[in-house]
């Protein structure tokens, strides 16, 4: 089991999706990883999809400003 | 698991500013777990050349001449205020200035995504073109019954 990070605040559409995609596709089953993001749309829509791509949202924690951090794990 | 939705574009287009949303729809739905399938045809065919900028590819001594002010990826025009070629590269660097994906961003992101790219057969043939013009992650060759099958139950965008 792994923990991993990306941080995307600095990414706009559609590059906030495609890098979070692809962070998530090389997660084993068992990890988790920690996802900076900023609100808006990354925050509405990042976890709404690994949700719906079967990751398990374990946490949202506002950091600072407009800046949110998820902690998602791949059951 | 919510079943699969689907994601086709008829890309005809062969300006920069219209192949920039395809690739951004193409990538953006493919990222949100969209099945996505572009139908390169006509102009649209020239981002899909393996050769990315100016060439004589094709059969024959028309399409040859017509291929080469065609070009690749990398020499699209703006569809407005091109400036004989300048604005893409203008445009290209205010976009990675803005932190904002390039058209080759995108077109990487497409193919990493596993976005399924279709050539249009009848195009080809007009414009001389062979398969082996085009990138290996080009999966098909199709015609409109068969793009019309695969697009079947999703939503169609022409661009």
């Amino acid at each position: 089991m792994s923990t991993y990070n990306l941080d995307i605040t600095r990414e706009r559409c559609p590059m906030t999706f495609v890098k979070a995609k692809l962070h998530l596709e090389q997660l084993e089953p068992g990890d988790t990883t920690e996802i900076l993001l900023t609100a808006g749309e990354p925050l509405d829509n990042v976890p709404r999809t690994a949700t719906e791509q079967g990751y398990q949202v374990l946490e949202s924690i506002h950091v600072r400003d407009n800046i949110h951090k998820l902690i998602i794990r791949k059951p | 698991m919510a079943e699969q939705q689907k994601l086709s574009i008829i890309s005809m287009s062969g300006d920069f500013d219209k192949v920039i949303a395809v690739f951004t729809l193409a990538s953006g739905a493919a990222a949100v777990g969209y099945q996505v399938n572009i139908f390169f045809t006509f102009w649209g065919l020239n981002s899909i050349k393996k050769v990315t900028g100016r060439s004589f590819i094709g059969s024959g001594f028309m399409a040859r001449f017509f291929n080469f002010l065609l070009g690749g990826r990398k020499n699209l025009p703006l569809s407005r205020l091109n400036f004989g070629g300048l604005s893409p590269i203008l445009m290209t660097g205010m976009m990675k200035g803005k932190n904002v994906a390039t058209l080759e961003e995108l077109f990487d992101a497409s193919k990493a995504l596993k976005v399924n790219f279709y050539a249009c057969e009848m195009a080809m043939h007009v414009l001389g073109l062979g398969r082996e013009d085009f990138i290996p992650e080009v999966k098909d060759v199709l015609g409109v019954a068969s793009f019309l099958e695969l697009s079947k139950g999703g939503q169609t965008l022409f661009i």
